[in-house]
């Protein structure tokens, strides 16, 4: 039985900041910005990060299934919240799956994914990886025009796949295109990085993938090339024989490049279109390139995320303010106000009796009465009840519900004010006061349906810790009723 | 079967002090002003107190914990104190502790006194504080209008109210309290306002605005408790008598469980059934005489007009507006300006009210006093409606 791809999800920011914005905010010192500032780029809401962003993406994979839990968790970024912290073990309990899942963090290259999806298919090929990029650039740099929040999952296996692994190889080279040493990247002239990187070192790989696979390059129905060059892709299909139409588009007019997870976004997009038989070329290409080769297969279109690529693209609100950009990202030092200023430690010990909870969002369902709950404490909640140690775990992360009661404070501190939150009542029972994200000004009342996300609930600062909790979210897309 | 505590208790004397924004003044000096009214209401000395009950809500963010601060603040003679919080209920919580006392026959006289200093945060508002290590990796962050905010949008959604005719009956809560509190020396806001002004206000949690909120105070009040036969052997005459001290706590129910709907305050509910059964009350809206409910914010004060029987449940918007609860109205509400006009100095609060009750009662409330009041009904509410505290004691003549 062949390995391949068996499933794919998406996640894009909903906030999409007009590149003119800061164009028009940055042009007075650097007047070039303005040939960049067409189109817009997706922007984490201050309460996303990489790991909140791979959860929905791996969500929207794992929707497409039945109840599958993949027995490898491969985490793909350079933009991890945690630099000692299993971050795909906070990603592997908010998606609630097995314990004794492998979970592993890659990063420190722009291939990370790509590596990784690589090192899955040449392995058991059973297993999902998942890329997250979350990049802060300079303000006013050619970084902070062209790049673009995102994730992707790719779930891999033996079974009925969607695109057999037809085949992949990897090249290591220390060309050095940019580097990140401290807080933001440094990188070298375009021009150099694309006739000394690009097209030579694609060019060698993927000559050999293609060459070895008996593929010829006119084959090719899809090329991904992630780049922010946007003529490289272009040059190097070129080269290689490649069809233009083939190329798939680095959507920098609309998201913006994603760094780690550009590659895995992008192949989501192709996986989405694909026709059966149709070839998919994805190459990596960070100190050196890997290349993979998938042939879509008859079942390419029995696979349907939540929301794929184009389901997240479709989600968008649009952001002209650029000062809240910088705010978001950290990049300049606004002031919080005095309510900002408590202590926001985490109790690890604390944390670490309520992670069902916190992380997993589990409350509890009573074996003797039925009712469900949440948090899930010792005894039953409910009046009539009232037994001790009579929950079982309840998920609460895929449930839907409805606004109760709502508010929009505008005393208590919050990083994007009103901070809005309220009652929750789920659909099958239980309710909980939670916080709400990203809520449009108007766009929420009692009865109005909510979705629920993993999102960052408090950053501290001083200890260099961020809390994770679920928010509930009125979805831009509707949602079906109970 | 347990009697209650209706008649076993008498106020012997109370005190309050100016509320206000008091940069001039320490919790301790706070206290002390309080106290030395009571004491001379009272008509004892100090040493008389046999054991006392302290109030303080906040306490980490001016008094600082245990029951010592009072204690040496009053130079108390190593008395037995005790030192309670119980959120915004934490002033009738020494009152309970102190008429208990007595009651019991623990000792004769017993003093309570609540103290609260909000005003040296350096910020509007109710301190922000930590809700304890668990909750606060999930509760929302929220603040006290922003929780009280969340009643209005559930009311609204139960009654079927718009937006507009609850916002209006919210101003006319507030106008009210200010009309009454403008007639009262000690209040902290003196000054009328008008509809339109409080419907114009801008949001501070929607659609709670700037005059549907209480003010932010220092203050402190207190009360000395004896037994009716006490207080007459010292040539008191015209008592003035507890008759029910009742206090309910949320179990969880309405924040976990699906028969509440944020509507209403379920505490209050229970809370006031007890209390008009221990109080021996058959018909609230006719017998009881004046009340002060705990309106930290506009829309409190109208649900719990309702959970309190005193308007029909759904009709408290049309008994509002219908100026049932003003000062001329059939039963005033906060008839000396309420937590609006004084501000809610925590610990201080629940005393202050039965302060205005005691005097309306004795006919000593000068401009502001009511003709011929009996029984009045003072309600605490501490906490967020999802998750709170009710107090509720009503007193009147023995």
């Amino acid at each position: 039985m062949s390995k391949g791809i068996t499933g794919f999800g998406a996640y894009i920011p909903q906030g999409r900041l007009r590149r003119s914005a800061i164009a028009e905010a940055n042009a007075w010192f650097d007047a070039s910005l303005k040939g960049l500032g067409r189109g817009e780029r997706s922007m984490c809401n201050w309460d996303e990060d990489v790991i909140t962003m791979g959860v929905e993406a791996a969500g929207d994979c794992l929707a497409g299934f039945d109840g599958h839990a993949p027995p490898a968790l491969f985490f793909a970024s350079t933009t991890f919240p945690f630099l000692d912290r299993q971050n795909s073990v906070v990603l592997l309990e908010a998606l609630n799956l097995p314990r004794q899942t492998l979970a592993m963090d890659v990063g420190a290259s722009q291939r990370a994914g790509t590596s990784s999806l690589l090192a899955l298919l040449q392995g058991t090929g059973d297993g999902m990886v998942v890329a997250s990029e979350h990049r802060r650039a300079k303000a006013g740099s050619r970084g902070e025009m062209l790049w673009g929040d995102a994730a992707a999952a790719v779930a891999t296996g033996g079974g009925p796949v969607i695109a057999e692994f037809v085949g992949g190889e990897s090249l290591a080279s220390d060309f050095v295109d940019h580097y990140r040493g401290g807080e933001f990247d440094y990188d070298w002239e375009e021009r150099w990085i694309r006739d000394e990187g690009y097209l030579k070192i694609i060019p060698e790989i993927v000559e050999s993938l293609l060459s070895g696979c008996n593929v010829g390059a006119a084959d090719i129905a899809h090329f991904i090339l992630p780049t922010d060059q946007a003529r490289a892709p272009g040059a190097v299909a070129k080269k290689l024989g490649i069809a233009p139409g083939a190329i798939v588009d680095n959507q920098a007019a609309t998201v913006g490049v994603a760094g780690a997870a550009q590659p895995l976004l992008l192949l989501a997009a192709a996986l989405e279109s694909a026709k059966p038989g149709e070839l998919i070329l994805l190459t990596g290409f960070g100190q050196g390139c890997d290349a993979l080769l998938f042939r879509a297969t008859e079942a390419i279109g029995s696979f349907r995320p939540a929301r794929g690529v184009s389901g997240a693209l479709a989600a968008r609100r649009e952001e002209n303010n650029y000062a809240r950009f910088l705010a978001f990202n950290n990049l300049i030092e606004r002031d919080t106000g005095k309510r900002g200023e408590t202590d926001r430690q985490t109790y690890l010990s604390g944390y670490n009796r309520r992670r069902d909870l916190v992380t997993s969002f589990l409350g509890g369902k009573c074996r003797i009465c039925g009712t469900v709950q949440i948090p899930r404490e010792k005894y039953c909640v409910n009046p009539e009840c009232h037994a001790l140690d009579s929950q079982d775990p309840y998920p609460f992360a895929d449930k839907r519900g409805e606004v109760l009661t709502w508010t929009a404070d505008r005393l208590t501190f919050d990083p994007s004010p009103p901070a809005y939150f309220g009652m929750v009542r789920f659909d099958g029972g239980g309710k909980l006061m939670m916080d709400f994200t990203e809520v449009d000004e108007g766009g929420i009342e009692s009865g109005s349906r909510i979705s629920v996300h993993f999102r960052v609930r408090q950053y501290d600062p001083q200890r260099g810790f961020r809390k994770y909790f679920w928010k509930a979210k009125i979805p831009r897309e509707p949602v079906p009723a109970g | 079967m347990a009697q209650g505590i209706k008649d076993k208790v008498a106020i012997l004397g109370m005190g309050c002090s100016k509320f206000g924004e008091r940069w001039d003044a320490s919790p301790a000096d706070l206290m002390v002003e309080a106290f030395e009214e009571c004491l001379a209401d009272a008509g004892i000395e100090r040493e008389a107190i046999e054991a006392a009950w302290f109030g303080a809500g906040i306490d980490a963010f001016h008094v600082g914990a245990s029951a010592m601060p009072m204690a040496i603040a009053l130079r108390l003679n190593y008395i037995p104190v005790t030192k309670v919080e119980n959120m915004c209920a934490t002033g009738t919580e020494a009152f309970r502790g102190a008429v208990y006392a007595v009651a019991s026959g623990a000792c004769d006289i017993a003093l309570a006194l609540g103290v609260e200093k909000l005003k040296d945060t350096g910020y509007g508002g109710l301190p922000q504080r930590s809700r304890g290590v668990e909750n606060d990796m999930y509760w929302p962050n929220l603040s006290a209008p922003g929780a009280f905010a969340q009643l209005a949008t559930g009311y609204r959604a139960r009654h079927r109210v718009n937006k507009r005719d609850l916002k209006r009956a919210m101003a006319h809560v507030s106008v009210k309290s200010h009309a009454n509190g403008a007639k009262n020396p000690k209040a902290h806001l003196r000054r009328e306002i008008t509809e339109q002004q409080a419907m114009d206000a801008p949001f501070i949690a929607e659609p709670i605005g700037l005059y549907d909120c209480c003010g932010v105070s220092d203050g402190s009040a207190c009360a000395i408790v004896t037994t009716p036969e006490i207080a007459r052997s010292l040539g008191k005459d015209h008592l003035v008598a507890v008759k029910a001290l009742q206090l309910a706590v949320s179990n969880g129910t309405e924040s976990s469980h699906e028969s509440w709907d944020g509507s209403h305050l379920k505490t209050t509910r229970i809370a006031a059934r007890r209390a008009y059964d221990e109080a021996g009350v058959r018909q609230p809206a006719e017998e009881i005489s004046m009340t002060e409910v705990h309106d930290c914010f506009s829309i409190t004060e109208l649900v719990t007009m309702e959970d309190l029987q005193l308007a029909g449940e759904g009709e408290a918007v049309t008994a509002v507006l219908d100026g049932e609860f003003d000062a001329e109205g059939k039963l005033p509400c906060q008839i000396d300006g309420g937590l609006k006009c004084f501000g809610h100095p925590i610990g201080a609060s629940g005393l202050r009210m039965i302060y205005e009750n005691y005097l309306q009662l004795q006919g000593r409330a000068g401009a502001r006093q009511l003709a011929d009041p009996k029984l009045g009904l003072n309600h605490n509410l501490g906490g967020f409606p999802h998750q709170n505290i009710c107090s509720i004691s009503m007193i009147g003549h023995m």
